[in-house]
């Protein structure tokens, strides 16, 4: 179906299924439990899961295909959630214009930068697209102040043009749209006790992300796939058989920076206002550490990475002093207090000290992410069933 | 001539900060081989060694003055260091105001023990595994060593004074013959440059007049034959990334007073040394404190408003610009190596 063979059908219809569900899978506890603060089916954070996921997909297809690491994926980021603003401030707020601006320009964007950094590789790679997101998060903050209005963010105003849908009369902030359907509504529904959000927000954005995915499993099935990982291998011996890489290097950056403009679109689009601060080199290291704790190169650990992140960052960092003693209340007080200094450091407000140790163990010991963690285990469990079969002659992940 | 003037010496200390660090940087790039990215954060654990010791001299025994009240009318309680009360007032007050220099002596000890701990601890496993790799783990390590300072120091910049006898400026404008204020340059940072060409000297002297910094120039260039004389080279690679990370600390330690640390001062100097690392080369030593320098005084020159009004936003990217430009015409840096790390 749709080109793939039959296992990656299965995987794609997994993935769908799986993304289609969200808002009730990621909504296990019921309502006022001691458990229900680790929720996470509210339509902000289940966006954010899409429009990251679809981020470090993108950087997925350059870092886990080619190998080049780049330190600059969030300029493009940037670019996208500027244009799609700008979009809805001149012309509509039907998201769609929006969208299609932004992946136009995140795209010109990454061939400029492209074309000059991948001239290196290595290191000076790295080195290169840093200096170049550096710059462009410092010249918006400072001499591109005009389109991109400096530390205040780019914003929507009363006395925005909108050509398409007419502002004029309007008193209040228009909201961003789809054909009429706004993107901050939603249907709740009550079962169990558990109350299940069905944002429209969440769903175009897990469409896209679909769709986005789909395009992923493609590039990474085919030739062209196959001539990157070839890059990441070995390019001095592609270069000797007389094949010119950069084409396809340069086509493998612009494409996954259209992907980082998609997400910058889309971030705009759930919440229409865009900042430097999304340019910083910090931001382009955090869809690395995505990229790497889910497992570089392979298909579902970008989104894995994206979401373990992005759940920490909203649900851990809630998880304060007096939760923790709520927990731990039936054990006795002395015990109680010690557990909790211990405990305290890495919840809360030190959740980055949590994903900086677990980044790093995941970076020691499992190379291949958290993709390598579950098909460790299940090759554990394969092992056990059946003893006939010569074991350990799985593929490691690539 | 003033404001050049002017702008050469407000380069110098920014300079003299991105030559330190990028020193230590290259310094470990040319021994192990190793990206560090964590780097910046041993920046900043020097600058906190600097405000823990300054903590510590404060620490005190309270006791009750009664000729004084607080403003509810009770009696005032009074702190008075323990310093103050062993070395008597005037030699305790003397401690305490010289607290960022006497941290030197505090600080290097830990920078080494920090840097043998990460070396022994962390990179040693790191040296065989691509580059990325080193990177992202170093880049880990960043994050948990500021996000540690951050735990226990709190978010916000932390004020520390230098000595009250370098509180004051210098007027460079009078002693040269220009006006009067013209050319106006803090002692602090004045010493800070003096001390950075120091360390700056004594890590040189220390590789080219002493039998261990022979062995180590002699490992950089080749370490499997420096190895097959029987030289246990690996030691001598672990004390030398103790040396730079005391650098690191030093240059953190003396920077407090120009700038309150906080834990992300590292991550913001991170980059920019990276950058200086690269225009001066890879591993190569007099690259990176001569393009340390050079750029400190190229952005501070960008930032002048006669070059504003022409290239608007020069001084925001002009590092940047100058490093795009170099790795694309020199891609070896401005005095690295022929060859080495040179894709």
């Amino acid at each position: 179906m749709l080109g793939l063979n039959q296992k990656d059908t299965k995987f794609l219809l997994i993935v769908i299924g799986l993304t289609l569900f969200t808002p009730f899978l990621l909504q296990p506890f019921a309502e006022g439990s001691a458990m229900a603060q680790f929720n996470a089916g509210y339509p902000d954070l289940m966006q954010r899961f899409a429009i990251f996921g679809i981020f470090a997909i993108g950087f997925n297809i350059l870092f886990g295909l080619t190998g080049y690491l780049s330190f600059g994926h969030a300029a493009f980021l940037g670019a996208g959630s500027y244009s799609a603003v700008w979009m809805f401030k001149l012309l509509s707020m039907n998201v769609i214009p929006g969208i299609i601006l932004a992946v136009i320009v995140s795209g010109l964007f990454a061939l400029l930068i492209g074309y000059i950094s991948l001239r290196r590789s290595g290191i000076y790679f790295s080195i290169l697209t840093l200096a170049f997101a550096q710059m462009s998060f410092n010249l918006a903050y400072s001499v591109l102040t005009p389109i991109t209005n400096g530390e205040t963010g780019l914003q929507l105003s009363l006395q925005d043009p909108r050509i398409l849908d007419g502002a004029g009369e309007i008193t209040s902030l228009p909201v961003t749209n789809f054909f009429g359907l706004a993107m901050g509504s939603s249907a709740k529904l009550e079962f169990l006790g558990r109350v299940f959000t069905f944002n429209v927000g969440y769903y175009f954005c897990a469409i896209i992300a679909i769709l986005a995915f789909y395009l992923s499993l493609r590039i990474f099935r085919s030739p062209f796939g196959l001539m990157l990982r070839a890059v990441k291998c070995n390019q001095q011996r592609m270069n000797y058989t007389g094949l010119n890489t950069r084409p396809y290097t340069l086509a493998a950056f612009v494409i996954s920076g259209m992907y980082a403009g998609l997400a910058g679109g889309l971030l705009a689009s759930m919440d229409p206002l865009a900042g430097a601060e999304r340019m910083q080199w910090t931001a382009s290291g955090e869809v690395v550490l995505m990229t790497i704790l889910g497992g570089a190169g392979t298909l579902m650990g970008p989104v894995l990475g994206a979401g373990f992140i992005k759940y920490f960052e909203n649900i851990f960092s809630k998880i304060n002093d007096s939760v923790l003693h709520s927990w731990f209340a039936i054990l006795p007080d002395g015990l109680e207090d010690f557990i909790i200094t211990i405990v305290h450091p890495f919840v809360g407000k030190g959740w980055h000290l949590t994903l900086g140790l677990l980044f790093m163990t995941v970076v020691i010991f499992l190379p291949g992410g958290l993709v390598e963690l579950g098909q460790r285990f299940s090759r554990l469990f394969k092992r056990k069933k059946a003893t006939k079969d010569v074991a350990g002659n799985v593929k490691p992940a690539e | 001539m003033d404001a050049i003037l002017l702008q050469i010496l407000n380069g110098l200390d920014k300079g003299s900060a991105y030559a330190l660090i990028a020193l230590g940087l290259t310094l470990i790039f040319g021994t192990l081989g190793v990206v560090n990215f964590a780097h910046g954060a041993l920046f900043m654990l020097g600058a906190f060694c600097a405000v823990t010791l300054q903590r510590v001299l404060l620490i005190g025994s309270k006791s009750i003055d009664p000729t004084k009240t607080d403003f509810l009318g009770k009696p005032l309680v009074v702190e008075t260091p323990y310093v103050e009360s062993w070395f008597g007032p005037e030699t305790g007050a003397v401690i305490i105001d010289w607290s960022v220099p006497l941290a030197i002596l505090f600080a290097i000890p830990i920078m080494i023990g920090v840097g043998f701990v990460i070396e022994r601890g962390l990179i040693k496993h790191f040296y065989k595994r691509p580059h990325a790799d080193q990177i992202l783990v170093t880049f880990g390590l960043a994050i948990v060593l500021q996000e540690v300072i951050k735990f226990y120091y709190g978010a916000n910049p932390i004020p520390t004074p230098a000595p009250a006898a370098f509180t004051g400026s210098f007027d460079f404008g009078a002693v040269l013959g220009f006006d009067p204020n013209a050319i106006i340059y803090p002692y602090w940072r004045m010493v800070y440059f003096g001390f950075s060409l120091i360390i700056i000297a004594s890590v040189f002297a220390f590789l080219q007049f002493t039998t261990f910094g022979m062995v180590v120039r002699a490992g950089m260039a080749d370490r499997e034959t420096v190895g097959l004389l029987g030289i246990n080279i690996d030691k001598r690679f672990t004390i030398m990334f103790g040396i730079a990370a005391a650098v690191a600390g030093l240059a953190g330690v003396m920077y407090t007073p120009i700038n309150s640390p906080n834990y992300h001062m590292g991550m913001d100097f991170l980059v920019l040394s990276f950058v200086v690392v690269v225009v001066g080369g890879m591993g190569s030593l007099p690259g990176a404190v001569l393009a340390g320098f050079m750029l400190g005084i190229l952005e501070s020159f960008a930032s002048m408003n006669e070059i504003k009004s022409i290239v608007p936003g020069i001084d925001q990217i002009i590092i940047y610009l100058i490093a795009i430009i170099i790795l694309l015409t020199r891609p070896r840096g401005l005095m690295g190596r022929k060859g080495v790390m040179e894709e």
